[in-house]
């Protein structure tokens, strides 16, 4: 009991004193799921809203892989990520693994299918009741899609945050595209998996109170947002 | 684009006449009132004007040409509201027009000025009341100076000051050159915005005529049934 609670204070120490090797961590983290997501962003919710409005042969078909492709294991696409950005790989050439880079791109991968699966069920939604009167005023497929990303951005958010919560807490990808390489490409769930095998819990679990209190914080930012829109906008 | 012609037009999804050789001409000024009892076809008959359906057969012809692009705009009972600002709402019409985005809200607000709502065009279009909501509705489509302007029940739900108003805006457009075709169910609206009215039942124009001449000598019991509040439930299929 005495070990465990001291493990605690020993973790709350590097937090407080904001231990060079914690802070390091948690920035690249941050900077590589950030990337991720808002990549994953970019790509992802234009494709959820082309999916929602589309209607193209093939497009169940898109939407079952789609949906399959959320809960795709992170480690299968890091090892994906990893046959492409290989020395033999039609992308080695870059020179891109095990850097973060590479971890941006396995993260990107990851959350693109779940945000676009997230918003293109928003967006069909909406655009069911918006429909008629998007094609009586002679929209243009682009012009709809468009519109309905911008009406929705509310909700949408629900996407990214979902994509966010991916990114940060997988550990698979970025391992095997990152390499875990100290002071390279070493981030808060590999740094959490390696320190505990090590033994050394305090600097692990200072790395996970961070993890959650990050989620935790953007969750409620998301959430007051969105009351706050709806209060706004109805 | 006028005169518009409806020759057999009939939409009959699954074998359901819907409509059933609508036959139709209207010219190029005026409000045309839709009168029917519920099912009759007349929201049905709007939006294959519109082009929102397809007829299943016939033809409409838009005075010898194709049908336009822009020019033909309607107005629905419950219309979309944007999650954005009155003044947003209006502008969106002019999104397919090209128009570019400063003159868009340009013109958005002095259409906003002529239905009332300049005063709230900063505000959620979602926080309108009813009455509100379809005066934005009525300047979205006004906005884009459509030759032809489809109404459906525009004011359906609302209270006799709203609907004076939405009236009121009715009359304008059509002022500004605007034709009119709208369905209601309120024949008191009728007789007052309403040049002339296009009777319908089963999915059938039973009867066009100027507003006087149908109110005053309907060419048909049903017709006479129906503005006397008696026509019987099973007449109307």
């Amino acid at each position: 009991m005495y070990g465990l609670a001291a493990t605690f204070s020993d973790a709350f120490a590097l937090l407080s004193t904001f231990d060079h090797r914690a802070v390091e961590i948690v920035s690249l983290s941050l900077r590589v799921s950030g990337s991720a997501v808002i990549l994953g962003t970019l790509i992802g919710l234009p494709l959820g809203a082309c999916l929602a409005v589309g209607r193209f042969p093939g497009r169940s078909a898109t939407l079952v892989v789609i949906n399959g492709l959320m809960g795709a294991p992170s480690v299968v696409v890091g090892v994906v990520v990893y046959l492409i950005l290989s020395r033999s790989g039609p992308l080695g050439g870059l020179g891109m693994l095990y850097t973060p880079a590479a971890m941006v791109a396995a993260q990107t991968l990851l959350v693109v299918p779940l945000m676009a699966a997230i918003a293109r069920q928003i967006i069909e939604d909406t655009w069911q009741r918006y429909a008629e009167e998007f094609r009586a005023m002679r929209f243009t497929w682009l012009q709809s899609v468009t519109t309905l990303l911008y009406d929705c951005r509310h909700s949408l958010l629900v996407a990214v945050l979902a994509g966010l919560g991916r990114a940060m807490s997988e550990v698979g990808a970025v391992m095997i595209v990152g390499g875990n390489i100290d002071h390279a490409t070493r981030v808060m769930t590999t740094a959490i998996a390696l320190e505990t095998s090590k033994g050394d819990l305090p600097l692990a679990i200072a790395l996970g109170i961070v993890l959650v209190a990050v989620i935790l914080v953007l969750n409620a930012a998301a959430f007051a947002m969105r009351a706050w829109a709806m209060r706004r906008y109805g | 684009m006028f005169p518009l012609r409806l020759r057999d037009v009939r939409f009959q999804p699954n074998g359901r006449k819907v409509l059933d050789g609508i036959e139709l001409e209207l010219g190029g000024e005026g409000i045309t009132l839709v009168l029917g009892p519920n099912g009759a076809g007349k929201s049905v008959l709007l939006r294959t004007i519109c082009g929102l359906l397809e007829p299943t057969a016939g033809q409409i012809d838009w005075g010898g040409g194709a049908r336009p692009h822009l020019g033909v705009m309607m107005v629905f009972q419950h219309p979309m509201m944007l999650r954005a600002s009155v003044l947003e709402n209006v502008a969106l019409a002019l999104k397919p027009h090209g128009v570019p985005r400063v003159e868009r809200r340009r013109r958005a607000a002095d259409v906003l000025d002529r239905v009332g709502l300049l005063a709230r065009a900063s505000d959620s279009a979602r926080l309108l009341s009813g009455g509100e909501q379809q005066r934005l509705a009525l300047a979205r489509a006004w906005v884009t100076a459509p030759r032809l302007l489809l109404l459906d029940e525009p004011t359906a739900s609302l209270d006799p000051s709203a609907t004076a108003e939405v009236e009121r805006i009715v009359r304008e457009i059509r002022t500004d050159g605007t034709r009119i075709l709208m369905t209601t169910h309120n024949l008191g609206q009728a007789t007052r915005l309403g040049d002339d009215v296009v009777f319908m039942s089963a999915g059938r124009v039973r009867e066009h005529a100027s507003v006087q001449r149908f109110f005053a000598r309907p060419a048909s019991d049903e017709a006479r049934l129906f503005i006397q509040g008696e026509l019987p439930w099973r007449m109307n299929f």
